[in-house]
């Protein structure tokens, strides 16, 4: 397992060793979809960090624009419909937004490498698996044809799956969901990215394979310094694999905070209501049917309409007037943890 | 075999499976010649009761996706028989099988790739009570709008596109159109795995309430083992094509009897960061189905094993009244039987 990785110890010294600053900042990426019957503001002036080493972790409802920031940071939006309004996403400095496409495709194969939510869209169903990882090897690291088949087999490897040789030769029809869905990882791990960008990367595996692919991540980040994005909807992932977490909801950033202090003192609304619907192992114990699961009620706002107050003002308990006509900008409201809620000490007078 | 089954005897079983079998070959060369088999599904039996929930859980790639397919009929099985109110379904085709389908539904793994992208959502989730019922354009606008509504999606979504939605967004609308001609059973491959916990919470809510109103059951296959153990009454534990352990939710999830049903459980991530895993990290090679290991399935990996374990098969047997396990550590159960005969 460790063989592959261990060739890129020297240049991950190398490179990023004397770099304490950011490696990935996002500053008030507005991304909006301009489509027939309106402007969908998919992400609305998000802002947040990523250190060199670090693993932040962003959570939210489905359609708060997770998949969208991070398509916008690997520069892969289709426009249109999609546009990118304003912000600047800068990696060591660099805004990669003002980067020619022919510059960007070189910054996705080496620096920056994603994983993608829907691993069967993204993999081309007419080429074989070791066709499709190694392209990217051909392409960025300049290997033979026959180099790198052997180390796609490699990279199939790392990622356990089995029969590695003759997996290769496949297509992605002929692989379970879980098993596509680590090829992308291993596609992803290929070039050793300084960034990457997981989205949903173990939604389709079980739970056997998804502890292996997070230590394989781990592992990834301890030996060559890799930041990570790791989007995901299971906290319990979450728990164990970020330091830092970004809560979204209907394309803004509502709260920000060190993992700890996020599942222990929520400061937004939403976020409580998400780790209250959280279903633990064992916890279903009584009768069946007895107990519904904690939801939040309600659903999210759409992103056509223009918004206002509060986002989350409809479905949340805590709502004034005042959260119907304002609307809350994101504060410091503990040391490090951010939120956007008018009536955070509420709640964390609740919590206690 | 009746071993199978552990329903109560009493009620036809909405759902029968016995033998299941799904080998896919494998081909090479000039002439196609087939050069070994996939044994994706490799005989596996159990029943599932009217208003009932069987969970589904195993190792990424171990058949559980190719289980449900078969037993649809959207693949022909290699062997074996699926009986839906005690009638055969496996052998029909055409006419015959789309009236059934009408009762068996299934809701798919991946919400991108299952969703015809030219139709509206309107028309994607109208689209089987077009097929069936003849209710009238108005009516018909209705039910996808409650349908919708019931899913908790907004009635204007009817006139989008899929691409329009994220990932779970559309995953709603599958679970809408599975639900469009009431069926009696749906086959669920992960119907949660793509939504985010709060929405999860809703559709499980909606799930179950659906069966309570609806007497359906449900064939739950997911990866997220919290869920599965709230939302089923019994769960199926697969390991390389065979079921190795089948129980009631209590005992399964209080008490796993088989090692890989150990592990499996102490695997799952624990939503506090405080907690440090103390997980049973599976070592050795992940087997392959085109080779299974010899002796039981599990041996490569299995922390327990012992000699016999290398050369013998553990059957499926019930080892507690509603407890089916294969595993030879649980041979004592038996009684005075002594060392079972490979199967
Ligand atoms: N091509 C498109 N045209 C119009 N709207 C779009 C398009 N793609 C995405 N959107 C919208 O942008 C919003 C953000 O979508 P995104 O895929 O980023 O959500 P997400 O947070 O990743 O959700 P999930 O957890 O379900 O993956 C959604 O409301 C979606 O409807
Ligand atoms: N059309 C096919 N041709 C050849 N092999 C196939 C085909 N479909 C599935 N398989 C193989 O059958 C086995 C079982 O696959 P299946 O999709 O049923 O797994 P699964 O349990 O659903 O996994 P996951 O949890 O990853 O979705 C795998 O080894 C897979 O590669
Ligand atoms: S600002 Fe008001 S509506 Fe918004 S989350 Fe806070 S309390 Fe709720
Ligand atoms: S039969 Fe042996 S190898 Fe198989 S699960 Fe039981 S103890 Fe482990
Ligand atoms: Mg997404
Ligand atoms: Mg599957």
């Amino acid at each position: 397992m460790v063989a592959t990785i261990e060739s890129a110890e020297e240049d991950a010294v190398g490179q990023q060793g004397h770099d304490e600053s950011a490696l990935l900042e996002v500053e008030g990426l507005s991304t909006y979809f301009f489509t027939r019957d309106g402007v969908v503001r998919a992400v609305d002036d998000v802002s947040f960090s990523v250190a060199a080493g670090e693993t932040v972790a962003v959570v939210g409802e489905s359609g708060c624009g997770k998949s969208v920031t991070s398509l916008s940071i690997m520069g892969l939006l289709q426009t249109p419909p999609a546009r990118i309004v304003s912000g600047h996403i800068k990696l060591q400095g660099r805004d990669l937004l003002t980067l020619p496409e022919s510059e960007m495709r070189k910054v996705r194969g080496n620096e920056i490498s994603m994983i993608f939510q829907e691993p069967m869209t993204s993999l081309n169903p007419v080429l074989t698996i070791g066709r499709q990882i190694g392209e990217t090897l051909v392409l960025h690291e300049g290997l033979s044809e026959k180099e790198a088949e052997s180390r796609a087999v490699e990279l199939l490897r790392l990622v356990n799956i089995p029969e590695a040789e003759r997996r290769v030769r496949e297509y992605p029809h002929q692989l379970s969901g879980g098993m596509r869905q680590r090829v992308m990882i291993a596609m992803a791990l290929a070039c050793q990215p300084k960034l990457l960008v997981a989205d949903e990367p173990t939604t389709a595996l079980d739970v056997t394979i998804q502890a292996q692919i997070l230590e394989l991540m781990s592992d990834l980040k301890q030996k060559t310094g890799s930041a990570i994005i790791f989007i995901t909807h299971d906290l319990g992932v979450v728990a164990e694999m970020a330091e830092r977490v970004v809560v979204m909801y209907a394309g803004k950033k509502v709260e920000e905070a060190p993992v700890v202090d996020l599942f222990e003192r929520p400061r937004h609304p939403y976020t409580a209501g998400l780790l209250d619907s959280v279903l633990k192992l064992g916890s279903s114990s009584g009768e069946r049917g007895k107990r519904r699961l904690n939801e939040i009620p309600g659903t999210v706002p759409s992103l056509k309409d223009e918004i206002v107050g509060c986002p989350f003002a409809p479905r949340c308990s805590y709502a004034t007037d005042y959260c119907r006509t304002d609307a809350p900008v994101l504060e410091e409201k503990a040391p490090e943890h951010f939120a956007a809620c008018f009536h955070s000490d509420q709640l964390a007078e609740q919590e206690n | 075999m009746t071993i199978g089954r552990i329903a109560p005897e009493t009620e036809t079983p909405l759902l029968e499976v016995e033998n299941l079998k799904k080998h896919f070959p494998i081909r090479k060369g000039l002439f196609s010649r087939v050069v070994g088999q996939v044994y994706a599904v490799d005989g596996i039996s159990f029943s599932v009761a009217p208003n009932e929930t069987l969970g589904i859980v195993g190792e990424s790639g171990c058949g559980k996706s190719t289980a449900g397919k078969a037993i649809l009929n959207l693949i022909k099985p290699t062997d074996g028989e699926v009986k839906l109110e005690g009638k055969r379904i496996d052998n029909l085709s055409g006419a015959k099988m789309r009236s059934v389908r009408k009762q068996l539904q299934v809701v798919f793994q991946d919400p991108y790739s299952s969703l015809n992208p030219r139709l509206r959502v309107g028309e994607i989730v109208g689209e089987p009570i077009l097929n069936f019922d003849s209710r009238n354009r108005h009516a018909r606008e209705e039910r996808v709008i409650e349908l919708l509504e019931r899913v908790g999606l907004p009635a204007d979504a009817a006139k989008k596109y899929p691409y329009e939605f994220s990932g779970g967004q559309r995953q709603r609308i599958g679970i809408a159109r599975a639900l469009a001609l009431d069926p009696k059973m749906i086959v669920c491959d992960e119907p949660v795995s793509a939504l985010d916990v709060s929405v999860q919470a809703q559709v499980v809510n909606l799930l179950m309430d659906l069966q309570q109103d609806l007497k359906l059951s449900y064939l739950f296959v997911a990866h997220d083992l919290a869920v599965v153990e709230h939302i089923s009454h019994r769960v199926a534990v697969m390991y390389l094509g065979k079921i190795v352990e089948l129980s009631d939710k209590h005992s399964l999830f209080s008490d796993p009897l088989h090692p890989y049903t150990e592990a499996l459980l102490s695997a799952v991530p624990q939503p506090s960061p405080r907690r440090k895993p103390d997980r049973i990290v599976l070592k050795g090679d992940v087997p392959s189905p085109i080779n299974p290991p010899k002796g039981c399935r599990f041996h490569t990996r299995c922390p327990y094993a012992f000699d016999r374990c290398y050369v013998e098969e553990p059957p499926l047997r019930e080892v507690e009244p509603g407890r089916q396990v294969a595993c030879h550590l649980h041979d004592d159960a038996e009684g005075t039987k002594g060392p079972s005969l490979p199967s």
